[in-house]
């Protein structure tokens, strides 16, 4: 066990170097300038020769690199062009928003998609089943800021039960922050919700098939029971797996979400950053983005061994 | 594309050709729907100078009309006629969508059966589809697209690069579980050089997966374009995509929602005929998946 764990550890540490590498080289290796893509259309020699100068462009690329590695590693991210504040900084302060509706979308996509899967599996080609494997396959196909403009359009403009758009911070009270993320929440929590429920029941049709399980029925143990305790324990490996790497859809939709509903997380900070060519911050994000999927996918390997006891590694 | 099972079981050869379009349609309902819901959208999008007026006009005394004879779809807050926006628009999904998923799967199945095939050239590439996997699709692309500035050209670029990865990994498991079949070990004995063993041996199982691979990448291909589209970083303002449709209207949704649902609703309908066909595809490749599923 402990040698699994060094070893996906050393793995982890590899992966995030080559993405580093690759994030390092994404704007040295565009085609032209990068101090002159920084700058934009209107800028001076003089002005793109500074910015050449306070991003050290001037020295070789390993130089640059080395230089680079070190103070990401050390934990700066760099300064943000267009404000001149930290990267970090910009960052931490958008996180808030960001990690609300991320967490709420996790926490309702897996009670939703979870009992779903479960639901479609209990009577697996019934009429539950094919409904709700229509709806999931609907679920795919609709485009994340469609779902959002029908839901702003239909519970907010037409009914007026739901604010339109916007954030409340949540020491501005709960309810109120609640209620501003219930539309968002449910936006992004679609394609899971269907991610989810799909993965849910194939895990659970296998589990179900199994001989223990019929054992379990012939000895009278109620559906109820079946289908929670021996059922959903054994399906659970297949469902977290999808959970971990659905993450990175998580992101995504995170970034068209904000933007629909115009809350000011890191999102919207990305999408500002692109329009205003403020690479460091795009860096910075897509550095903690990345090492926060790859993190989430190293803890729920380790996580097997828990809700399995059955793996060893 | 994680629930796509990679499965490298062909389906019993000749069923396809035994069966007409009927024959298709009673068996796997799902391909025919699919298939042929995205073959009269592939008509549609190219006939449009045929039946829509010019996207790019102009009514300035018509703005945000709504639903009529006249303007189908109403019109948008700078007098567009939305019905020709939107028919013109589905050039533009469909086009980023079959290009992005053909170069996707020529640049997956080149790293893909390399690796499958070259220990030295595994390990290095798949360390870099594994680097390339961890960044978030459209902060990838979103990064990618911001160097060059939007375009159709590039947005292809970013979705293919984004893409590879998990199709180069698909190929490399098929390719890892076919390589030591007895098929390929008496060709290679039979004194068939690899170039050829892999041509005419390992390529042909590598497509049903890729078969079905390339509906997923076509329906996240166009889901990409659109995001990003929306977004103000992916096609220009100047050509009408259904996804900067829906960003340059968004402001005006209380007003006119028929000039954000109209691309909206096909934007879906397209996405929905794609996922369609490669649930079918899958249905029809891998018979036993699909009793568990």
């Amino acid at each position: 066990m402990a040698l699994y764990v060094l070893r996906r550890l050393v793995s982890t540490i590899a992966v995030m170097a080559m993405v580093g590498i690759f994030i390092f080289l994404l704007l040295r290796l565009a085609p032209g300038d990068p101090a002159a893509i920084i700058a934009g259309d209107t800028a001076t020699p003089e002005m793109i020769a500074n910015i050449r100068e306070k991003l050290g462009l001037n020295e070789p690329l390993p130089v640059q690199f080395a230089h680079w590695a070190h103070s990401i590693l050390s934990g700066n991210l760099g300064i943000s062009i267009f404000t001149g504040r930290p990267v970090l900084e910009l960052i931490s302060q958008r996180l808030e928003p960001t990690i609300s509706l991320a967490i709420l979308t996790m926490i309702l996509s897996v009670t939703i998609g979870v009992t779903f899967g479960i639901l479609a599996a209990w009577r697996a080609g019934g009429l539950v089943d094919r409904t709700l494997t229509a709806l999931a396959t609907l679920g795919f196909s609709v485009p994340v800021f469609v779902v959002g403009f029908f839901l702003i359009y239909f519970f907010a403009i037409r009914t007026r039960w739901l604010p339109v758009q916007g954030y409340q911070p949540i020491d501005h009270g709960f309810g109120p922050w609640l209620v501003q993320l219930i539309l968002p929440t449910m936006t992004l929590a679609l394609v899971y919700v269907a991610l989810i429920a799909r993965m849910t029941r194939a895990s659970m049709l296998e589990v179900l098939s199994e001989d223990y399980m019929r054992t379990a029925a012939a000895k009278g143990v109620s559906s109820y029971s079946m289908l929670f305790h021996h059922a959903l324990k054994n399906a659970g490996v297949p469902i977290l797996t999808v959970i971990g790497l659905s993450f990175a859809y998580l992101i995504s939709g995170v970034v068209i979400t904000e933007t629909v509903f115009n809350i000011p997380g890191v999102g919207r900070l990305v999408v500002d950053a692109i329009n205003n060519r403020d690479y460091p911050v795009i860096q910075g994000v897509l550095i903690l983005a990345s090492g926060m999927y790859v993190l989430i996918n190293l803890a729920v390997d380790l996580a097997y061994t828990l809700i399995d006891p059955r793996i060893r590694y | 594309m994680s629930l796509l099972s990679a499965s490298a079981e062909a389906a019993p050869k000749g069923r396809l050709q035994l069966s007409g379009l009927p024959r298709l349609a009673r068996r796997h309902p799902l391909v025919f729907i699919g298939g042929g819901l995205l073959a009269l959208l592939i008509i549609l999008a190219l006939a449009a100078p045929l039946y829509a007026s010019d996207p790019l006009n102009l009514y300035p005394f018509k703005r945000l009309q709504p639903l009529s004879a006249e303007m189908w779809l109403g019109s948008d807050n700078l007098g567009r006629d939305v019905f020709a926006r939107t028919a013109f628009g589905a050039r533009i999904s469909l086009l980023v969508g079959l290009t992005s998923a053909a170069s996707t799967v020529l640049t997956g199945l080149l790293v893909g059966i390399i690796a499958g095939y070259n220990r030295r050239f595994d390990s290095i590439a798949m360390r870099i589809m594994d680097g390339l996997m961890s960044i978030p699709t459209i902060l990838l692309a979103l990064a990618l697209v911001s160097l060059t500035g939007a375009g159709i050209g590039i947005l292809i670029v970013a979705i293919t690069i984004t893409h590879t990865p998990g199709t180069a990994r698909l190929v490399r498991s098929v390719v890892l579980g076919v390589r030591e079949r007895p098929y390929v070990e008496a060709a290679l004995c039979g004194g068939a050089r690899l170039p050829k063993v892999l041509w005419r041996h390992i390529l042909p199982s590598t497509i049903p997966a890729l078969m079905i691979q390339s509906a997923n990448l076509c329906a996240s291909a166009i889901m990409t374009e659109a995001g990003l589209s929306f977004l103000g970083v992916g096609v220009p303002p100047e050509i009408p995509s259904w996804g900067n449709m829906i960003s340059s209207s968004r402001l005006y949704l209380p007003i006119a929602p028929w000039s954000v649902f109209a691309p909206g609703i096909c934007l879906a309908v397209t996405v929905l005929a794609v996922n369609l066909l490669g649930d079918g595809l899958r249905d029809l490749f891998d018979p036993r998946a699909t009793r568990r599923r």
